[in-house]
């Protein structure tokens, strides 16, 4: 099988903060995204996971373009994206797609949904409108939504049917990597499921990967072939998406799983409660970033930054392996 | 006192539309016993009537709500029946709620301290002196680090992991019997809200509180209650004890729900979905409303509205399969 679809290495995303009159001093940074390494492989779901700040939705934006980072290679296909201009640049944006949290923020209340799922069509590819019509029905068909659909407008329908129309118009263009930023935590429980197979689905048939992301723990380890989880910029244990929500080597996996709720009552787990909350990111702990809440906390872990080290079949950043 | 703290009878809230054309059965027939120091879930999606069933405990409805039938016991005394003022001493007091949102409960003009201290001066007529020192100690049992320089700063200073436990104290301020949480943690990162659950447990036996969690996360009635009721579409459509409808759910929809949810640790390939959508509350369709996404349904579902089975002791199912004889 070929290399890795979307490679990054060591990216990086520093955000300046500027003071005074016209905002003409640097006095600091905030470190948003801080030296990550990851890969997505073709037809896989590479699932991130972190709390608000952890720099997982920049990294989200930097994959799509939206953000310059500020160090670090990202690589699609094997060809660095910095290196690309003109048509390359313009075939990779067509690439890679993105699908939003809230469908009723990223769908144009104005337009019919046929125009939504096409735009990007229409600006990419000269095709007669024919062809267009016939992949708009395609497109709808494999999201599982009426041909109806098509000239009516977002408002009259619900979430989870927006949620497939944000869906069809990411993939008209037939993308390699989709970007998933909170696909479902807006919608109602009972249509999670239905949105979540949907893309399961999608993936087998079109091959396409994905780059999940959310704060629901159970819906990620259920989506993702390999999970990254991220703390204050930094990815601290990334692996096997099995193997790493079975058992978490890095105590800020382990206080995170272990936060997660049960989903039945008999079921308990060995609670790990943190104490305090995220450091702000512009002036982090030294050492690791998560030593102040750390119940295993040992003196060098203060001072002394932990790699990402092969640990038990997955990749930990943390002084306590190998034991 | 003998029986339950909170006994809801046959409680009805409907919504309706400004020329009285158009009714909107919010919260149809639902019946419900809290008991004191108790934990009751009501679980349900959006536009199935756990908000409006909160607000209708506390008396704290849009003018276009009317209190159609039942009654709502609090003490065995029917709130319905109180005037306005005597209400006024009852929320906050008797009865208090947290919010969703942290920072649209708390006023953005006044420092913590106020905050904190004000249901302690209105309910109780404490000096400001006395309910400062009230405030302090309030903040401290909700686990803020550094209370006293806390109480000087306003809510834009704190982060909403700390909005949220004081909103927390402004509730429990007052002794309350029963705190009502709507969706407390649905804003709050994972940790911060594991933190807050355990702060609300603990809360809770300290003061021996009678809860009600209104949210749409199994997941937090798993850990949390000990009593859950299902609502879809302003009916309650099945109600008991947590473990007895975790391990047999009686009702369709909640074998559903619990069906749809993805669990840590499972290796199912596909989720179980519910077919369909939720339904528009102001047009439910006739006969049992969950009958159109219903794996089971029966002819008689789509006319008949099933009323509400014994299907267990305590387990209550709103299911023509739960009717007696039927299994």
């Amino acid at each position: 099988m070929a290399g890795p679809v979307l490679e990054a290495k060591n990216l990086t995303k520093h955000f300046p903060v500027k003071q005074g009159v016209f905002f003409s001093r640097q006095v600091g940074a905030v470190r948003a995204v801080d030296d990550i390494s990851f890969t997505i492989d073709p037809g896989k779901t590479l699932g991130l996971v972190g709390e608000s700040g952890c720099g997982k939705t920049t990294t989200a934006k930097m994959v799509l373009l939206l953000e310059q980072p500020t160090g670090g290679i990202m690589r699609f296909e094997g060809q660095d994206l910095q290196t690309l201009d003109g048509g390359s640049l313009k075939a990779y944006r067509r690439s890679v797609q993105a699908v939003f949290q809230d469908p009723y923020a990223s769908l144009n209340p104005r337009m019919r949904v046929g125009s939504i799922i096409m735009e990007p069509l229409i600006t990419n590819e000269p095709l007669p409108s024919v062809e267009v019509r016939k992949r708009l029905l395609r497109l709808l068909e494999l999201v599982g939504l009426p041909e109806r659909a098509a000239d009516l407008f977002p408002h009259e329908f619900s979430g989870g049917q927006r949620q497939r129309i944000a869906i069809a118009r990411a993939l008209s263009l037939s993308p390699k990597v989709v970007v998933l930023d909170e696909p479902v935590s807006a919608l109602d429980v009972s249509i999670r499921a239905q949105i979540l197979n949907l893309l399961r689905d999608l993936q087998a048939q079109l091959g396409v990967s994905y780059l999940f992301i959310a704060h629901d723990l159970a819906a990620v380890a259920h989506m993702s072939h390999t999970i990254a989880v991220m703390y204050l910029g930094k990815i601290v244990e990334v692996g096997d998406g099995e193997t790493l929500a079975k058992a978490p080597k890095h105590p800020y996996t382990q206080a995170l799983f272990s936060a997660a709720l049960p989903s039945h009552p008999d079921e308990r787990r060995d609670e790990i409660i943190l104490t305090g909350e995220v450091p702000s990111p512009m002036n982090p702990p030294s050492g690791c970033r998560f030593h102040p809440r750390c119940p295993h906390a040992l003196p060098r872990c203060s001072t002394e930054e932990p790699k990402l080290l092969p640990e038990s079949g997955r990749l930990v950043a943390c002084h306590l392996y190998p034991q | 006192m003998t029986g339950p703290l909170l006994e809801l009878r046959h409680l009805s809230t409907h919504y309706v539309s400004a020329r009285g054309t158009r009714v909107t059965r919010a919260v149809d027939d639902v019946s419900l016993v809290l008991d004191q120091g108790g934990t009751l879930g009501i679980v349900g999606e959006s536009g199935s009537g756990k908000t409006t069933l909160a607000l209708s405990l506390l008396r704290l409805l849009p003018p276009a709500a009317r209190f159609v039938s039942g009654e709502i016991l609090f003490e065995g005394e029917d709130l319905l029946k109180k005037s306005d003022r005597e209400m006024r001493r009852i929320r906050g007091k008797r009865i208090a709620m947290i919010l969703q949102d942290p920072m649209a409960s708390l006023n953005p003009l006044f420092t913590i301290g106020d905050q904190v201290a004000e249901p302690i001066r209105v309910h109780e007529h404490a000096s400001r002196g006395s309910a400062w020192g009230r405030a302090l100690d309030l903040l401290k049992a909700v686990r803020i680090a550094a209370p006293e320089s806390r109480v000087r700063e306003y809510p834009h200073q704190l982060s909403g992991g700390m909005r949220q436990r004081i909103v927390g104290a402004i509730a429990i301020s007052c002794e309350p019997r029963v705190l009502i949480a709507d969706e407390p943690t649905t804003s709050l990162d994972l940790t911060i809200q594991a933190q807050y659950l355990n702060l609300l447990r603990d809360l809770q036996r300290s003061h021996n509180l009678a809860l009600i969690f209104i949210t749409h996360n199994l997941g937090i009635v798993a850990k949390m209650c000990d009593q859950v009721a299902v609502m879809y579409a302003g009916r309650m459509v099945e109600s008991g004890p947590v473990k007895q409808i975790y391990n047999s759910p009686a009702h369709p929809y909640t074998q559903a729900l619990l069906e749809s949810i993805p669990r840590l640790g499972d290796s199912r390939k596909r989720l179980t979905a519910i077919d369909g959508q939720p339904p528009d509350p102001s047009a439910p369709p006739a006969g049992c409303a969950f009958h159109p996404r219903c794996p089971k349904v029966m002819d008689r579902c789509r006319t008949e509205a099933p009323p509400e089975f014994r299907v267990a002791d305590l387990q209550t199912s709103r299911c023509w399969l739960s009717a007696p004889g039927s299994r």
